[in-house]
């Protein structure tokens, strides 16, 4: 009885001060530690508006709150508790709220998709080697299929579990702002993909650094076009809780079809976008403009790929107050490192800087010798702050190899992370993107290791050698292929193994590969080869 | 007609288009592909293709596609 007693005070102590720590900070600044404090400053302030919604559904601040406390409260009494949850579901704000929900309970959320073929998906769960997934309606019939064989919960039927104060108020207590949030995977060349894992504090850092150069604020209303499973979505994610704004979900059909897309725009006032290239130039390209202007929009980020000039003069003139925003940065630093705000206009054969790193972080560029090159000149660029994330998951050879000891200082450890990314400094001081050191491209948003690609297509068991070319100029992947296979045959194979935007655009099979004289696939020879066929 | 199976082959030759009429409802084209196919489309038949006529009703075959084609070239 005595020890019941005790237990119910020290419960009802952390309790307090819990609450005391989260909600009565007016007045004073106190550090942030853990992003779900974001929702827990802005839920009393705002509790009955939009958070996030799709066509369908829309989730208020006070339901993103209970819910992803519910489902906290439920993975961590199941006994999951620092560990990887795989977030198998389709793009909602019911996804959004499981994020959340997994780390209430401790541990770091995965976003799986059924956007990601089967082989991806086999894959990642051999890296990450999970203990549970949570699953919507509709993944839940297929989750079988992948050979996992550990626990599988239904969002609809977790999100009714009773939230336990104590219990989350506990794990809060152990957190801290190291721990790991969640982790996405990006392509990798051995075939394997990457599991990069980021922390509360690199998030938060980012978040940080992103709204301010944003100007985010509770008037923001997003449109959002990434998808949940890359960190590009934390540029909505967060600031939505951080400000009270709200984010909408566009439906991916919407894509296809820009005069539809900017009704859309439109219809739910969205003022602020943060897409990849290639959908902001789907818009401008089809001459939409002329019958359509999405009249709220006053903040346009982009990245991730290089903005054909045409194109941004066409959104320039019809969005003439606007503001765009150049973003730029690796998976490995959480979201974007570095922006650059339009201020001029450029040429045709010109290319938008990627301008200045964020507050609180550095870009230093290295020479072959490790050295700084002289000013003007080429370096890989290379970054360091507390964006950094944690490396790779279960794969500290990788990590080892890009994550490194800072070559400029040799008086203690401090990490930079290598890009592979070329880069230098133009006549104003901005950084400005050179060129990749290896075959790493960027399409259609998406970070692809062509030899990842090469692996897959020799993986069939008729595939004698295949080798993958990046047309840059058309924006079309190319594969040369030896083998007793025919093209549709191969095509089809691809579409199983790769994500969409990694299967090739186009399939040449080829008598025999091209060798160089040591051996090796020609790929100088195939590309003057493909741009001959061109012509 | 042959022309245009001959466009969406190269996107997709594992795909029957002569028979396919749910391009688009059952996402074998996608936002990837839509502006490869107006840029080839627009190329070969040597029209513009107005941004009013890029709806999924126009797309969800290969016979939709020719029927607008044949629809703006007879507009010309």
């Amino acid at each position: 009885m005595q020890h019941n007693r005790l237990r119910r005070q020290a419960e009802e102590g952390i309790r307090k001060s819990y609450y005391l720590t989260i909600h009565n900070q007016e007045g004073m600044r106190r550090m942030q530690y853990n992003v779900l404090e974001y929702l827990e400053n802005i839920v009393d302030k705002v509790p009955d508006k939009t958070a996030y919604a799709d066509e369908s559904s829309a989730e208020t601040f006070k339901e993103v709150y209970d819910k992803s406390r519910a489902i906290g409260t439920f993975i961590h009494k199941q006994g999951h508790y620092k560990e990887p949850v795989v977030v198998f579901m389709g793009k909602h704000p019911s996804t959004i709220i499981t994020f959340y929900g997994v780390i209430y309970a401790g541990c770091f959320y995965v976003p799986i998709d059924e956007e990601i073929p089967r082989h991806r998906i086999e894959l990642i769960f051999g890296s990450l080697r999970p203990k549970a997934v949570i699953c919507d309606r509709d993944t839940v019939n297929t989750i079988s299929e992948y050979g996992f064989d550990g626990k599988v919960y239904l969002y609809d039927d977790i999100i009714n579990t009773p939230v336990d104060d104590t219990l989350l108020a506990g794990i809060r207590d152990r957190q801290i702002d190291t721990d790991p949030i969640y982790i996405v995977f990006t392509s990798g060349s051995t075939g394997i993909p990457k599991g990069v894992v980021a922390c509360h504090r690199s998030v938060i850092d980012y978040i940080e650094s992103l709204s301010a150069v944003l100007k985010i604020n509770e008037n923001t209303v997003f449109g959002n076009q990434t998808p949940l499973y890359v960190d590009a979505c934390l540029k909505e994610l967060y600031p939505t809780l951080k400000f009270g704004a709200t984010t909408y979900i566009i439906p991916k059909s919407l894509f296809m079809f820009p005069l539809k897309l900017v009704e859309f725009l439109n219809e739910k006032k969205i003022n602020t976008i943060c897409w990849v290239v290639s959908a902001l130039t789907m818009i401008s390209a089809f001459g939409t403009f002329e019958k359509a202007v999405p009249k709220y929009l006053h903040t346009i980020a982009f990245g991730s790929e290089v903005f054909p000039i045409k194109q941004f003069k066409l959104w320039r003139q019809y969005l003439p107050n606007a503001r765009f925003i150049n973003l730029y940065g690796p998976t490995e630093c959480t979201g974007m490192s570095c922006y650059y705000e339009v201020n001029r206009d450029f040429e045709l054969d010109e290319s938008i800087p990627i301008g200045r790193p964020f507050r609180n972080t550095e870009i230093i560029l290295l020479d072959e010798n490790n050295k700084p090159p002289k000013p003007g000149e080429v370096g890989e660029i290379c970054i360091r702050g507390t964006s950094l994330t944690l490396g790779y998951y279960n794969n500290f050879e990788k990590t080892g190899e890009v994550f490194v000891q800072n070559p400029l200082n040799t008086a203690y450890p401090e990490l930079i992370y290598r890009t592979g990314d070329l880069g230098r400094y133009n006549e104003y001081g901005e950084l400005v993107f050179v060129s990749r050191k290896d075959n790493q491209i960027k399409h259609m948003g998406h970070r692809i290791e062509l030899g990842e690609i090469e692996v897959v297509a020799n993986m069939h068991p008729d595939i004698k050698s295949a080798c993958c070319l990046f047309d840059n100029d058309n924006k079309k992947i190319i594969l040369y292929y030896v083998g007793d296979i025919s093209k549709a045959e191969l095509a089809g194979f691809l579409k199983q193994k790769l994500p969409r935007y990694m299967v090739p655009n186009v399939i040449e099979q080829l008598d025999t590969m091209p060798l160089t004289a040591n051996g090796k696939i020609n790929r100088v020879l195939l590309m003057e080869k493909y741009r001959q066929g061109n012509k | 007609m042959d022309k245009i199976i001959e466009i969406l082959e190269r996107m997709h030759p594992e795909v029957d288009f002569n028979t396919c009429n749910t391009l688009i409802d059952d996402k074998i084209i996608d936002s990837f592909d839509i502006v490869t196919l107006i840029s080839e489309l627009s190329e070969e038949f040597d029209v513009t293709i107005p941004v009013e006529e890029i709806v999924p009703e126009n797309f969800n075959s290969a016979r939709a596609i020719h029927a607008l084609i044949e629809r703006l070239l007879e507009d010309e």
